[in-house]
């Protein structure tokens, strides 16, 4: 692939937030790990990471497997300690924390995990139970405390279910519910939906989006599933081996992902595929009499303005549509679209194309 | 078979039991803790303490590889501090309660370490400490596996207690030995083998129902 333009680097974070301080901040944040086999050095798990997370947000973490995204996230609550720098969750450092300390800091940052770790031996309630009780909240206090909380989450009549009775989806209700029950700050999901399917999954997210609402949660989450992140993260943090590598606000990352991993990421999502018959016949050399082969992509308000008729109407350029889709981040428009143009008039295409907004991208020639 | 010899029998059932539940009692009471101890004190866990947890090991290990009859004489000393003497159903107990604190220990221990490492990070994730993590997580989730590592420590026992009949322990394998080998009455051996089946039998059942009871991790509660 050989970007024509080299596509605008995502806006990135603005110093002064709207939302005020961020609720957790990873300042020059490094993770060693000590080495496993002999000779090895230590493995770096996270390298010098500086992450702000908005207050009231959900931001993603993507990142290939073995990027750091869980040993970030495990940060946040103290399940692991940084090497080096900061990771301030509202206002504290955690890494200065003793496990006491800690323990204080865990009982506002809930979490929810990828195969629910619900205790099989309590009921949805009993587990719903289990953080209060840790937190010496009075039995009498509990229940007033847990009935409104399995209500949030739709399981009010489920309550007396043992983890084994339950669904999927519905253990995972029961695990919101638990993280929540400590009215936590911040909510921690490491591949909540990972074991769930389509369905269930986004009716989890719809709850997770939900409870960013109407309880003003941060949620800090997790996935390898770009589908997840484009349908709730307001942000979005791509890790790439251990470093940030690309963030802000998902719309901007998304529609102008400037690092290859996130490239890589969005094409299961939002790239379209090319039929078989264009593919076998790509070329990577631009001979004469070969049409080029250029990826458009819409953005904001063009995403809907029919930038390909006025190419024709106005230039008196033919394209042809190769593959095409129109998707939705965050609720707005995105839409890519590969079309083929005569390589004579590609440069004055593509200058129009530009102009308007849109980004535009070489992949191959066909004949 | 004479009323006599019921009365006998019934006697040393009776010795039988006791020194099975005295010793199963304290095995369990002492044996536990040090299972959980063992499950929990490596390196990264929740009470590191890598020393000691390597010192109980070896220490377990050796009283287990001794072969219980060597035990039995080797702490005769031991038991006459305990108890005053060295033979009889009461110092039959101590050398039982020896053996079976490292075997409940492994148990237990293993019991434990079968535990989903998840849950313990869950329960971190809320702030337990290290004990609340021991009282709400790690015991309540290996009952139904603990219910049957006591079980197995019972059975073992009733095994055990028939063989201190030997050194003149008392109990069921004592009357086997002293009417049914040494006075050559078959019927009497025959009837202390009928007892002791019948023992483990309703043991291991007592243990296998409560054990399903407690084990939540089936469809149908
Ligand atoms: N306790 C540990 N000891 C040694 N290495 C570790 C430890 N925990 C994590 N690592 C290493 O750190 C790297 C990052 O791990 P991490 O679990 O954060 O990845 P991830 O991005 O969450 O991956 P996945 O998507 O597969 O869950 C991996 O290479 C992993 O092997
Ligand atoms: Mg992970």
């Amino acid at each position: 692939m050989q970007p024509l333009s080299t596509s605008p680097h995502a806006a990135s974070t603005p110093a002064t937030d709207p939302a005020g301080p961020p609720i957790v901040d990873f300042q020059s944040v490094t993770k060693r790990f000590p080495a496993t086999g002999e000779g090895a050095g230590d493995f770096v798990a996270l390298s010098d990471v500086d992450l702000s997370i908005r207050r009231g947000s959900i931001t993603g973490i993507i990142g290939r497997s073995g990027a750091g995204k869980s040993t970030l996230v495990r940060l946040v609550n103290g399940l692991e300690r940084p090497t080096s720098g900061r990771v301030v969750v509202d206002g504290t450092d955690v890494a200065a924390l003793d496990e006491k300390g800690l323990r204080a800091i865990r009982r506002s940052v809930g979490m929810i995990f990828q195969h629910f770790n619900l205790l099989s031996a309590r009921t949805a309630y009993g587990n719903v139970a289990l953080p209060l009780e840790i937190a010496g909240v009075p039995a009498g206090e509990i229940r007033k405390r847990i009935l409104p909380l399995l209500d949030l989450v739709g399981l009010s009549d489920r309550s007396s279910l043992y983890p084994a009775q339950l669904s999927g989806g519905q253990k995972q209700r029961v695990g919101i519910a638990r993280a929540l029950a400590t009215e936590p700050k911040v909510l921690l999901s490491d591949e909540a939906t990972s074991a769930l399917d389509p369905e269930t999954t986004r009716q989890v997210l719809a709850l997770l989006k939900q409870v960013n609402a109407d309880l003003g949660l941060t949620v800090l989450l997790i996935t390898h599933e770009m589908q997840v992140v484009r349908e709730i993260a307001s942000h979005v943090a791509v890790l790439d081996k251990g470093s940030i590598v690309e963030e802000g606000d998902t719309y901007s990352v998304f529609s102008r992902p400037a690092h290859e991993t996130t490239r890589a990421f969005l094409e299961g999502v939002t790239g379209v595929r090319l039929p078989a018959f264009v593919t076998s016949r790509m070329e990577s050399e631009a001979a004469a009499g070969r049409s080029a082969v250029v990826k458009v992509v819409f953005t904001g308000p063009t995403a809907t303005d029919p930038v390909l008729a006025h190419l024709g109407r106005d230039l008196g350029i033919d394209v042809n549509i190769l593959a095409g889709a129109v998707d939705e981040i965050s609720g707005k428009p995105f839409g890519t679209l590969v079309v083929a143009i005569d390589r004579e008039v590609l440069e004055p295409a593509r200058r129009f194309i530009e102009a308007r907004g849109l980004t535009c991208e070489v992949m191959g020639y066909v004949r | 078979m004479s009323a006599n010899l019921l009365w006998l029998i019934a006697a040393a059932t009776r010795d039988t039991l006791f020194m099975v539940a005295v010793s199963a009692l304290i095995g369990v009471a002492l044996g536990g803790p040090l299972g959980i101890f063992l499950a929990t004190s490596r390196k990264g866990e929740l009470f590191p303490a890598e020393a000691a947890n390597r010192i109980l090991g070896m220490t377990v290990n050796a009283v287990r590889s001794t072969p219980f009859i060597i035990l039995v004489v080797a702490i005769i000393p031991f038991t006459r501090l305990v108890t005053g003497t060295s033979i009889g159903t009461a110092a039959a107990i101590v050398p039982l309660t020896i053996a079976t604190i490292p075997f409940v220990a492994r148990l237990v221990e293993s019991s434990i370490r079968e535990v989903d490492p998840g849950l313990v990070e869950a329960a971190r994730a809320m702030g337990a400490s290290p004990l609340q993590i021991v009282f709400k997580v790690l015991i309540p989730e290996a009952k139904p596996s603990i219910i049957l590592a006591i079980t197995l420590t019972v059975v073992s026992l009733i095994g055990y207690s028939a063989m201190v009949g030997a050194v003149g322990g008392g109990g069921l394998g004592d009357l086997g030995i002293r009417y049914g080998y040494q006075r050559f009455m078959p019927e009497m051996m025959l009837a202390v083998v009928v007892v002791l089946i019948a023992l483990v039998q309703v043991v291991q059942s007592t243990g296998d129902l409560l054990s399903r009871r407690a084990d939540k991790r089936g469809r149908k509660n």
